[in-house]
């Protein structure tokens, strides 16, 4: 009988340990049809968060590392400049990402740094239960944001992708969303690309990706990606928000 | 190169690193070690090398946990507040069993301190500083020559323990100049690194850098194992300087800059007819027991010297272990002790005064 469905050579043959309907799961699929589809899985070192995908060094078959929380930009930095011929990427979630790793974020992308960073914002810190992260919407009730969260008091979302796209060293930064068929489809399109423009040793790149997190959401699966449509689009819309040539 | 060149403490450590084969240099800006940086900033470009000024000592040290992991030798540098930023991710490096070189060009602290030469580091640097059970290896060079070569052997150290390396100085030894000899050091035998992140190239297994292990037992396995190797140290790496100590009543301890002053107090003493030696521990981790549990058996009285309120002095009680008295001299904040309060310190012990 001819397969027609398996798993990316890139992805580790072991169980993931990810919630039943978390996207997480998802995404690592992408990232690892990516890696196989541009051959690249032996010339590839990534960089795993502190988060939900602190695990993500087992699951890909290249070299990886565990950062500290928030650092994984610094740490591939440090990694890409050893082995410039190598892609190297990082895959951080929100809090990682753009609450206690801002400044690494952000000084990765103005130097235009020769990485990838795939950015999962499910708008809550996952592992630690369910507090609020940098991305929470505005009444978005978490742990920590028990009455919603309120912007006057507790801020306002931060939109990264837009933000980062204002820098000069951003070379390619793309919002996807893996809630349908045709969105991860789209979201696969953006990883490729961003690797692709790095072997080209174009500069910095980002997919932000929205994602679900039924858990702490405390909705089911289904549920949880009708709230991501419902609720994080109309606030983190999708699509190309930076495709520069970068001077100099 | 083997002839004699003067140089400033903090470019003579640039140097020496990059003599020692270090190509990647991670740091940010702060006084009073800047010299390090800039001469990095110079230098590498030149010889392939990578210096690259971070955003931050968090950012700065990450890199070089990255570069480390990546097989590299890598060296950043700082002083106390930047050092203090830097405590995460060198337990990182220590948890993930990485080598790389530390400087620390100690100022005067806490807080935002002082930019003046102090010693009041020596507990961040030798008990831990970040978090868990680690230590680094500490060596405390006294001369910029020492400097040099302490620096090249820093970084086998590292490769050979697979552990980070700090190099702690301060103000003074940074800034002043004076004659040093670099024995140029084949780059080419660096040691073979199969655990760092190259690309599996499809052809093993993939390496991961890590430091986390849920499961206790595993984690407890780990940490036995760099136990193992921390004990490995104490047995080959300790080194430190005795002089005078065989026939003395009063033994000085001090390490750096602190040492060379208690030296010139010692030879006045003993022109008085005191008879003073000098422990200077090189090591400050590991610290250099043996020699003290062998002289306190003939010593009246030990005497630390520091700049830092009393920090060393308690690993010298540690190694006396009560034999016989220890007694402990300071100052602090910027301030250097001079020759005569240290002579003044051990007459009052000795009840000369
Ligand atoms: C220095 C430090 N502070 C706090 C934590 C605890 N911590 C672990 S994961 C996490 C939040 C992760 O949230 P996010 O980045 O959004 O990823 P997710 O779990 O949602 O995938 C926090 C605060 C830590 N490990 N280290
Ligand atoms: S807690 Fe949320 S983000 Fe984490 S694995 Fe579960 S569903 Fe996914």
């Amino acid at each position: 009988m001819e397969k027609v469905f398996e798993r990316p050579k890139a992805l580790c043959n072991v169980p993931l340990h990810y919630c039943p309907g978390c996207t997480h799961g998802i995404v690592h699929r992408l990232v690892a049809e990516v890696m196989d589809e541009l051959d690249i899985t032996g010339d590839t070192i990534g960089v795993a968060p502190v988060g939900c995908s602190v695990f993500a060094y087992n699951y890909f078959e290249c070299d990886m590392h565990e950062a500290s929380h928030g650092r994984a930009p610094a740490v591939a930095t440090g990694i890409k400049r050893v082995h410039n011929d190598k892609i190297v990427f990082t895959y951080q979630g929100d809090g990682d990402l753009a609450a206690i790793g801002t400044a690494e974020t952000v000084h990765a992308a103005a130097r235009g740094e020769n990485i990838t960073i795939i950015f999962i914002n499910n708008a809550i810190y996952g592992m630690t239960g369910g507090q609020m992260a940098p991305t929470s919407l505005a009444g978005q009730i978490t742990q920590t944001t028990p009455y919603g969260r309120n912007p006057k008091t507790q801020g306002y979302p931060i939109r990264m992708a837009e933000m980062l796209s204002t820098l000069d060293g951003a070379r390619y930064i793309e919002r996807v969303a893996v809630d349908s068929i045709k969105n991860i489809k789209a979201a696969k399109a953006a990883i490729k690309k961003a690797f692709t423009l790095q072997m080209q040793g174009e500069g910095f790149t980002m997919v932000e990706v929205l994602s679900s997190c039924p858990t702490n959401w405390g909705l089911s699966p289904v549920e949880a990606l009708e709230w991501l449509r419902a609720n994080m689009i109309p606030h983190y819309p999708l699509g190309v928000y930076c495709d520069k040539k970068l001077e100099g | 190169m083997s002839d004699k060149v003067l140089m400033k403490g903090n470019e003579a450590i640039a140097e020496a690193a990059i003599q020692a084969g270090c190509r990647y240099f991670f740091g940010y800006p702060i006084t009073p070690q800047t010299e390090v940086a800039a001469y990095m900033a110079k230098k590498m470009p030149k010889i392939g090398g990578v210096f690259l000024q971070a955003e931050s000592e968090v950012s700065a040290i990450n890199m070089v946990y990255g570069a480390a992991g990546a097989g590299a030798r890598v060296m950043t540098s700082s002083s106390s507040p930047g050092i203090s930023l830097k405590q995460e991710g060198i337990s990182y490096i220590a948890g993930a069993n990485l080598p790389c070189v530390i400087i620390n060009i100690v100022r005067g602290g806490p807080g935002l301190g002082g930019i003046q030469p102090a010693q009041s580091d020596y507990f961040q640097a030798t008990k831990g500083g970040g978090h868990g059970d680690y230590h680094l290896v500490v060596f405390a060079p006294a001369s910029i020559q020492e400097m040099v070569d302490l620096t090249s052997n820093a970084f086998d150290v590292a490769d050979k323990y697979r552990t980070p390396v700090m190099i702690i100085g301060d103000g003074m030894l940074g800034q002043m100049m004076e004659p040093v000899t670099f024995q140029s050091k084949e780059t080419a035998s660096l040691p073979e690194k199969p655990w760092a992140t190259t690309g599996t190239k499809g052809k093993r297994e993939h390496n991961i850098i890590n430091s986390l292990y849920l499961n206790p037992e595993d984690l407890e396995k780990n940490i036995l194992e760099r136990q193992e190797r921390y004990n490995t140290i104490k047995a080959n790496e300790v080194r430190y300087e005795a002089v005078g100590v065989e026939d003395a009543d009063y033994v000085l301890v001090a390490y750096g800059m602190t040492a060379r002053i208690a030296k010139n107090a010692m030879a006045t003493l003993r022109k008085q007819g005191i008879k003073v030696g000098l422990i200077r521990p090189i090591t400050l981790w590991p610290f250099p027991t043996e020699i003290f549990e062998k002289t306190a058996k003939t010593a009246k009285a030990f005497l630390s010297v520091e700049m830092s309120m009393g920090q060393m002095v308690e690993d010298v009680r540690l190694a006396v272990n009560g034999a016989c008295p220890v007694h402990f001299y300071g100052r602090t904040g910027g301030m250097v002790p001079t020759p005569d309060e240290i002579i003044n310190e051990v007459k009052k012990i000795g009840g000369v005064l």
